[in-house]
C-alpha cells in the first residue's frame, strides 16, 4: 500500500462517473462501510466507559462503607481492633512522591536525549530500545534486583529501596512520551528559535519543553499511576511497616501492599480495609489525574 | 496524630522502668499462616515496650531474610531440618499451632455433611477422583444425595505454609500421593486451578458448582465455608472445631530436633487429622544482641500473656511444658559468653 | 539494528537542526546531561540483566537448555523448566493485544473524528484513567465482578455450545472455573485498553487539519479519511502505541496472579488455567529459599522474559521497517 492517497477507492477515473448505477450502488457501499464503523467504534467507547465505571461502582460498593474518619486517622491493627490506614497512605505518597522527583528528571533527559540529539546514532537506537524493554520489565523483578543491590548490602528494608525501585519503573515511561511527544513537535518551530541565534539547550528547555509540556505531563502521570499502585516491587525493598514510621531508613508502609495482605487475609474487618484501601488509592490516582488535567486545561 | 502521640507517650511513661525504658522495635517476616496471632500479639505487647512490625511475605522469604540477617526474626510454616539451621546458625523454636480444612460447594449437601477420607481427598487431588456420584465417594456418604458433578479441585496458587500442611497430610494419608506429588509450599498439581490466598481459593470454591479446596480454619469459621468431615487415624469421623483440633496437639512430640513436632494424622479419638505447628527462626550468632533479646520477650510475653488472643483466633496456643522448653532453648544462644536469655 | 526509528515519511522530525554556531558549554553541559541520563538507562537494564543472568545461572546449568522448553514444574523434585510460562505468557499477550486493539481503535476513531465537541474532553479522560486505575485493582475487580461472571454465565455458556465442535471445541473445553488464561488474558486487555487508546487518539490528533480536510472536500467518508490518510500518517506511532500496551500486558504481573490459577500445565482450553512468567514469579517467590534451585530457576525465567521482550521488540521494528519500506 502507498502512502499517497486516493480519497475514493477504485474510482479515480472520470469516465466510470459516467455510469450513474456503478457510481450510486459504490457511494452506497461506502456509506454502509462508514455506517458500521462507526456503530462499532461508538460500541467500542461504551465498552471502555462500562469498564471503569463497573470498577469504580465495585469499590465504591465495597469499600464506601468502611470509610470512615477512623482510617484516615488510625495505623494499621490487627484484626477486631478498629484499626485505619493511616500509615499505608502516607508511606505510599510518600514513596511515590519521591520515585517520581528521583525518576522524571532522569526520564526527561533520556527522552530529550533520544529526540533531539541521539539522530540515528547506533547509541540512541540502543537506548530507545533497552528503555521500551524497561517498559516491559516485570515489576517484580525490578524489585527482585533492588533487593539485591540496596536491601541485601545495607542489611534492610527501607523506604528508600521502595523508591530506587518505583523510580526505575518511572524512567522508561517518561522517556517513551518526552520522546514521543517532541518529536511531534514540528521542526519549523525548532529552525526558528535556532535562527534567533538561541543555544540548542535553551531551545529545548525553553520552546520544546514548554510546547510539550501537556504530552509530558500526560506521560508522568500515567507513571505515577502506575507506580501508585504497585505492588510488587515494593514486596522486597520497602516490604511494608505496621507501624507509625517517617524514617526513610527503615521499612516503610504502602497502601498497594497493606491492600495485598489484608484482601487475602480471613477477617472482615480487614477485607473491608482492603476494599476501602483500593477505593481510597483510585480515587487518590484518579483525583490527581483529573486535577491535573484542569490545571492543565486553564493554563492553555 | 496528636493525640495519638500523647497517648503513646503517656503509655511508655506508665510502663517505663529504668532497664526497660526504651520500646524495643523488631521485625520480624515471613509465615503468612500465624499472620493474624502475631499481629495480635505486637498489639498487646506494645504495654510491655516492644513494638513488633511483622510481614507476612512466606515462609521461604522469611527464611532467606533471616539467612541474611534484614530482619530481628524470620517465621516459617515449614519447619528447616537440623542440618539447615546448623549452616545458617538459626534457632528454631514453634509459637502456635493451626488447623487446615476443606471446604466444597455441592448443591445439596450442606455443612460437615459430607464425610472424605485422606485417601480420597488425595485421589480428588491427584485427579483420580472426578465426579461427586463417584462410588468411592458415595461408599462414606450412605445418606446423602451425591450429584453427577464433575468435581473441580482448587489449591493456593501463591506459595504458602497452608498448602504445605495440606499436603502434607496427603503425603502422610496416601502412598501414592507421595511418591508422585509429595508435600511442598508448592507442588505439581495434577489437576484442578490455583487461586490466590484464602479469599481467592474460597472465592473460586464459591463461584464453582462442584468445588472443593482446602483454607486456614479460621477463615472457613469467618466466612461460614461449607467445610466436610474426615475420617482420623483412629477411624473416627471428625468435624472442625477447637475441641478436635486441640485433641490433636494434646498428642504431639515435640522432642525432636529443632523442635519440628508432626502434628499431621495424629492418634486419638476426636483429634483433626490436618493441624501443624509453625515455627520461628532467631540468630544464634546474633549482630545486634539487643533485638535478639527483645524477640525473646516478646514471645515470652507472647506464651504468658497471648493463649486467649491465639484462641479467639482459633489458634492453638502451645501446652506450657513446651512454652518453657522453648525458654531454656533460648537460653543456648550466647551473647559476650552469657546466655541471651533470661533477659537480666 | 535498522535505522527504523527516525520517520522518512512527512511525519515529525528527519534531521533535527543543529547550531553550528553558540554551542557554549551551557550545551556542552546540556547534552552532557542528557547523555550520561541515556547511559544510565543502559547500565539500569544491563544491571538488571546481568543479575538475573547471574541469578538464574545454576538453573541452567542444572536443566541445560531443555530449560526453555521443558514444561516440568515440580518443586517437590526439584525439577524446573520453563515451557508453561513462556506459553503462558506469549498466549495471554497476543490474546490480550487482539482483543484490546480493534476496541481501541474504535475508541480513538469515536474521539477523534466522531464524538461531539463537548464529549471528546470528558470521555477521552475516562479511558485514560482507566490507565490509571493500579493494577492490584485490576486483580480484586477481576477476581470478584469478571471471574464470576466467567464461571457462571460465559464459559458453560461456550463450552455447550462451541466447546462442542470438533477441533476449535477443544480451544473451550473444562470445568468452569472462571479464571485461567482466557480471563487473564481479558484482564490485561482492559489493562491496556487505555494505553494503545490514547496513544492512538493522541497520534490521530496530530494528523494536520489540512489533510484531512481536503480528503473529506473530496467527498471522503470518516471511515476513509481515517483508512486512507490518518493511518498512513500515523502508523509508526500506531504500533509505538501498540508496544507500549504490548509491554505491559507482557510484564504485568499483580492483576495476572488474582486470575491466571497458576498450573504448570499445559492445557489445549483457554479456559484452563495457566502461568505466566510474571505470575509464577510473584507466587512462588515468597517461597523460594536462598540458594536454592527454585530461586534460581525463577530468576532464570525473569532473564528469558527480558529475552522475550527484546525478541518481540526487535520483531515488531523489523515488521516496522518493512511496512515503511512497502
Amino acid at each position: 500500500m502507498s502512502a499517497t492517497t486516493s480519497p475514493m477507492p477504485n474510482s479515480s477515473v472520470p469516465g466510470r462517473a459516467k455510469d450513474r448505477a456503478t457510481s450510486e450502488a459504490l457511494g452506497r457501499r461506502r456509506a454502509r462501510a462508514d455506517a458500521i464503523v462507526r456503530v462499532l467504534c461508538t460500541a467500542a467507547t461504551i465498552l471502555g466507559l462500562l469498564f471503569l465505571a463497573s470498577i469504580l461502582l465495585t469499590l465504591i460498593i465495597r469499600g464506601a462503607g468502611g470509610i470512615s474518619l477512623s482510617v484516615f486517622t488510625n495505623v494499621t491493627r490487627p484484626p477486631g481492633s478498629h484499626g485505619g490506614l493511616l500509615n499505608p497512605i502516607i508511606g505510599s505518597i510518600i514513596q511515590v512522591f519521591l520515585a517520581t522527583i528521583v525518576g522524571t528528571p532522569i526520564g526527561m533527559l533520556v527522552g530529550t536525549y533520544l529526540a533531539e540529539y541521539a539522530g540515528e546514532s547506533r547509541f540512541g537506537q540502543v537506548v530507545r530500545f533497552v528503555s521500551d524493554v524497561l517498559l516491559s520489565a516485570p515489576s517484580i523483578l525490578i524489585g527482585l534486583f533492588v533487593y539485591q543491590i540496596l536491601v541485601l548490602p545495607f542489611g534492610g528494608f527501607s523506604g528508600w529501596a521502595g523508591i530506587v525501585a518505583l523510580a526505575i519503573i518511572v524512567i522508561p515511561v517518561v522517556v517513551r512520551t518526552t520522546e514521543d511527544m517532541l518529536r511531534l513537535l514540528p521542526n519549523t518551530l525548532r529552525e526558528a528559535v535556532i535562527g534567533l541565534g538561541a543555544p540548542k539547550w535553551k531551545m529545548i528547555v525553553l520552546v520544546c519543553w514548554r510546547a510539550a509540556v501537556s504530552g509530558i505531563i500526560t506521560g508522568v502521570l500515567l507513571a505515577v499511576a502506575r507506580v501508585a499502585g504497585e505492588t510488587a516491587p515494593l514486596l522486597f525493598t520497602s516490604l511494608g511497616n505496621l507501624n507509625w514510621s517517617l524514617n526513610l531508613s527503615q521499612p516503610m508502609s504502602s497502601l498497594p501492599i497493606t491492600i495485598y495482605s489484608y484482601a487475602g487475609s480471613p477477617y472482615e474487618d480487614w477485607i473491608t480495609l482492603a476494599w476501602t484501601g483500593a477505593l481510597i488509592i483510585t480515587l487518590g490516582v484518579l483525583g490527581l489525574n483529573i486535577a491535573a488535567r484542569s490545571v492543565l486545561r486553564a493554563r492553555r | 496524630m496528636i493525640t495519638r502521640r500523647i497517648a503513646l507517650a503517656g503509655l511508655v511513661a506508665l510502663a517505663a522502668t529504668p532497664a526497660l525504658a526504651q520500646t524495643a522495635q523488631i521485625t520480624g517476616a515471613g509465615a503468612s499462616f500465624p499472620n493474624p496471632v502475631y499481629q495480635r500479639w505486637g498489639e498487646g505487647a506494645k504495654a510491655a515496650n516492644i513494638q513488633l512490625n511483622y510481614q507476612s511475605v512466606g515462609s521461604g522469604a522469611g527464611v532467606n531474610q533471616i539467612r541474611n540477617r534484614t530482619v530481628d526474626f524470620g517465621a516459617t510454616d515449614a519447619p528447616l531440618t537440623q542440618q539447615q539451621l546448623t549452616e545458617g546458625n538459626l534457632l528454631q523454636f514453634p509459637t502456635v499451632m493451626g488447623a487446615v480444612v476443606p471446604i466444597v460447594n455441592i448443591p445439596g449437601v450442606a455443612a460437615d455433611q459430607l464425610r472424605l477420607t485422606g485417601e480420597v481427598l488425595a485421589d480428588i487431588y491427584a485427579g483420580k477422583i472426578t465426579k461427586w456420584n463417584d462410588p468411592r465417594i458415595v461408599e462414606l456418604n450412605s445418606g446423602v444425595t451425591l450429584p453427577n458433578l464433575a468435581i473441580a479441585p482448587v489449591y493456593r496458587a501463591d506459595a504458602s505454609g497452608t498448602s504445605f500442611v495440606f499436603t502434607s497430610y496427603l503425603a502422610a494419608v496416601s502412598e501414592s500421593w507421595k511418591s508422585s506429588v509429595g508435600a511442598g509450599t508448592s507442588v505439581k498439581w495434577a489437576t484442578g486451578a490455583g487461586a490466590r490466598g484464602n479469599e481467592g481459593v474460597a472465592g473460586t470454591v464459591r463461584n464453582t458448582r462442584g468445588g472443593i479446596g482446602y483454607v486456614e480454619n479460621a477463615y472457613a469459621t469467618q466466612n461460614r465455608l461449607a467445610t466436610v468431615q474426615l475420617r482420623n487415624k483412629a477411624g473416627q469421623y471428625v468435624k472442625p472445631t477447637m475441641e478436635t483440633f486441640a485433641a490433636a496437639a494434646s498428642n504431639a512430640n515435640w522432642n525432636v530436633p529443632g523442635m519440628a513436632a508432626s502434628i499431621i494424622d495424629q492418634q486419638g479419638a476426636n483429634s483433626w487429622p490436618i493441624v501443624s505447628p509453625t515455627f520461628i527462626l532467631l540468630p544464634t550468632n546474633p549482630t545486634d544482641a539487643a533485638k535478639t533479646r527483645a524477640v525473646m520477650r516478646f514471645f515470652d510475653w507472647a506464651y504468658t500473656n497471648g493463649a486467649a488472643t491465639a484462641r479467639e483466633l482459633e489458634y492453638i496456643p502451645l501446652p506450657e511444658t513446651v512454652q518453657n522448653a522453648v525458654r531454656s532453648a533460648w537460653g543456648q544462644i550466647r551473647v559476650d559468653g552469657q546466655p541471651a536469655w533470661p533477659a537480666r | 539494528m535498522a535505522q527504523v526509528a527516525v520517520p522518512e515519511t512527512l511525519e515529525a522530525a528527519p534531521a533535527r537542526p543543529t547550531t553550528r554556531k553558540g554551542s557554549g558549554t551551557g550545551d556542552t553541559i546540556f547534552a552532557f546531561l542528557c547523555r550520561a541520563a541515556a547511559a544510565l538507562v543502559l547500565v539500569l537494564l544491563g544491571a538488571i540483566i546481568v543479575e538475573l543472568f547471574l541469578g538464574g545461572l545454576p538453573a541452567f546449568k542444572a536443566f541445560g537448555a531443555a530449560f526453555v522448553t521443558s514444561t516440568e514444574w515440580d518443586p517437590v523434585q526439584e525439577i524446573y523448566g520453563a515451557g508453561v510460562p513462556i506459553y503462558g505468557t506469549i498466549l495471554t499477550a497476543i490474546l490480550a493485544l487482539l482483543l484490546a486493539v480493534p476496541v481501541a481503535f474504535g475508541i480513538a476513531f469515536f474521539l477523534t473524528e466522531m464524538a461531539p465537541d463537548w464529549m471528546r474532553g470528558p470521555v477521552g479522560t475516562a479511558i485514560e484513567l482507566l490507565a490509571a486505575v493500579p493494577s492490584i485493582i485490576f486483580g480484586m475487580w477481576g477476581f470478584f465482578v469478571i471471574v464470576p461472571v466467567m464461571a457462571g454465565t460465559i464459559q458453560p455458556a461456550i463450552i455447550d455450545t462451541i466447546g462442542e465442535l470438533p477441533l476449535i471445541g477443544s480451544l473451550f473445553q473444562g470445568p468452569p472455573f472462571g479464571t485461567g488464561l482466557f480471563t487473564a488474558a481479558l484482564i490485561l486487555a482492559i489493562m491496556v485498553l487505555p494505553f494503545i487508546a490514547a496513544t492512538m487518539r493522541d497520534v490521530f490528533l496530530q494528523v494536520p487539519g489540512v489533510y484531512k480536510e481536503s480528503a473529506y472536500g473530496l467527498g471522503s467518508t470518516r471511515w476513509e479519511v481515517m483508512r486512507k490518510v490518518v493511518l498512513p500518517y500515523t502508523r509508526i506511532s500506531v504500533v509505538g502505541g501498540i508496544m507500549l500496551g504490548l509491554g505491559r500486558a507482557l510484564g504485568e504481573t499483580m492483576a495476572v496472579t488474582f486470575v491466571i490459577g497458576n498450573a504448570n500445565r499445559i492445557t489445549p482450553s483457554l479456559f484452563g488455567p495457566g502461568n505466566t512468567i510474571a505470575s509464577i514469579v510473584a507466587l512462588e517467590f515468597g517461597e523460594s529459599g536462598a540458594g536454592s534451585l527454585k530461586l534460581s530457576s525463577l530468576l532464570a525465567l525473569g532473564f528469558l522474559l527480558f529475552v522475550i521482550s527484546f525478541a518481540v521488540l526487535a520483531l515488531s521494528r523489523w515488521l516496522l521497517r518493512s511496512r515503511l519500506k512497502g
